[in-house]
């Protein structure tokens, strides 16, 4: 579904150069839940952002669903990316659009006559339980809610990928669960592909089929998660293949 | 220190020379407000769009651009509407007149309204953009789809406070033959000795700047959904 081949990005500031990427190969396979992990500025979110060119690597290419996103000129690129969700950490709502006016913004963007715009900002606020407060302002709205409205802006279009980016990482836990029940349900009965950068252990353990940890720039692992076995760590700090899978060697993916 | 009465009964002998004066007055401001709407809203986006780090970053334009409304505010009023004479006679046939005056005014009113569209859409939290950009949209949806969405009540405010500086500048439209509120409250108030009739010219104004700010308010207020 999606393919980063060798992709890198270094950006030069006062202190020199900093190569946030550094060469990585991805591959996220079709209709799965892929979960990148690691530490604060080790580049997750880069490498997220990639996916749908919002950060042009300065060597690589990305595929996703057969085009190299990065060679595409620009209309087509603007083409390729509605066909590509994204979910931010800060949600990035318009505050001075109502519920329903948010989740339709992709559908006027794409063109759609009003009725159809209607109808189906009503079934995406009802995929996500938010029906009741379509006429709402986000302002009106907690956290979950206001993650829960971007999810439906994100879906609106009828995407084959969602990106998330830290999804729940401003949400308590009982918000988090709730949020990750959407992105679960989403995944079984859509099929949409979703990628989640999370700095969270819980959240790749809880819904991701596969993952991929990304350290210092460069992916250094990837393994599924579909048989987790426990055991309890011996060293003094596990890896994260370790945490996540008791130290028992899965198939790497 | 003033005597009401007598300001009430000099305000209502020259009730019609001062309603001339104030029609005037709203042509001019008229007159401004239209091109910093036209004009101004913009170039102040594209002093945004421009500017390093932005959508559309161009060195060259951001400084041409900057170097625009900066001369233009930098300018002390009355020389600007003199070095614009020959500019004026050339866009309306004559350099005197309410018409006339106009055009200076014009030129500053989009030059200060453009400044403020670009502090407006500096607010805009940078997320609005990038969520907008990964929708697919363009960059001219960009600005009318979330831009100006998210920065409308700023707009409304700041051409508030735009309005009420082209209010200040016209009172001084007197020396091309501008004429105005102001000119008639120096012609008729001050260089006449009616101190009564100046202040009173004074209430009226103090009482539209109250108005207009008032309005623009509780438009901005309306339209604040955050």
């Amino acid at each position: 579904m999606i393919s980063l081949h060798e992709v890198s990005k270094s950006y030069s500031s006062n202190d020199g150069i900093f190569q946030a990427i550094d060469s990585v190969s991805l591959t996220v396979r079709e209709g799965s839940i892929h979960g990148i992990i690691g530490p604060s500025g080790a580049g997750k979110s880069t490498l997220l952002r990639m996916m749908n060119v919002l950060e042009l690597p300065d060597q690589g290419s990305v595929i996703v669903g057969g085009q190299d996103l990065t060679r595409l000129p620009e209309h087509r690129l603007r083409e390729a990316r509605r066909s590509i969700g994204m979910v931010f950490q800060q949600f990035h709502l318009l505050h001075n659009r109502t519920v329903s006016g948010n989740v339709s913004v992709p559908l006027e963007l794409a063109g759609m006559n009003k009725e159809q715009r209607e109808e189906r900002v009503k079934e995406c606020l009802q995929f996500v339980g938010l029906l009741d407060k379509a006429r709402q302002y986000p302002a009106r709205l907690s956290g979950g809610q206001k993650q829960r409205v971007a999810i439906a802006r994100a879906l609106a279009h009828r995407p084959a990928v969602i990106l998330c980016d830290e999804p729940t990482s401003s949400l308590d836990s009982v918000t988090t669960a709730e949020i990750l029940d959407v992105l679960r349900h989403i995944n079984e009965t859509l099929g949409v592909t979703i990628v989640i950068v999370t700095h969270e252990m819980e959240v790749v353990k809880e819904i991701c089929h596969e993952v991929s940890v990304v350290e210092q720039g460069r992916l250094t692992d990837g393994f599924a998660l579909e048989v987790r076995a426990q055991r309890e760590g011996s060293r003094a700090k596990p890896s994260y293949r370790e945490q996540l899978l008791g130290g028992v060697g899965m198939p790497d993916v | 220190m003033f005597d009401f009465s007598l300001m009430l009964e000099k305000f209502m002998e020259f009730r019609l020379q001062i309603a001339e004066a104030v029609g005037e007055t709203f042509l001019m401001v008229g007159i401004s407000v239209l091109a910093a709407v036209l004009v101004g809203l913009p170039l102040g986006t594209l002093l945004y769009l421009t500017a390093k780090g932005q959508l559309r970053e161009n060195a060259t334009w951001s400084l041409i651009l900057n170097g625009f409304v900066n001369i233009v505010r930098s300018f002390p009023f009355l020389l600007l509407v003199v070095f614009m004479i020959p500019l004026t006679r050339l866009l309306v046939g004559t350099a005197i007149g309410t018409v006339a005056a106009s055009v200076p005014l014009g030129v500053v009113s989009i030059a200060i309204y453009a400044r403020q569209v670009e502090q407006s859409l500096l607010e805009v939290p940078r997320g609005v953009v990038e969520a907008a950009q990964s929708m697919g949209a363009s960059r001219l949806e960009i600005v009318y789809k979330f831009l100006f969405v998210e920065a409308r009540s700023g707009l409304v405010l700041g051409l508030t406070t735009s309005t009420i500086s082209f209010i200040s500048y016209s009172t001084v439209m007197g020396v091309v033959g501008g004429g105005g509120v102001g000119d008639f409250a120096i012609r008729y108030g001050y260089q006449r000795f009616e101190t009564e009739l100046m202040a009173a010219v004074i209430v009226l104004m103090i009482v539209l700047v109250q108005l207009i700010q008032f309005a623009g308010s509780m438009i901005s207020r309306w339209l604040d959904k955050r």
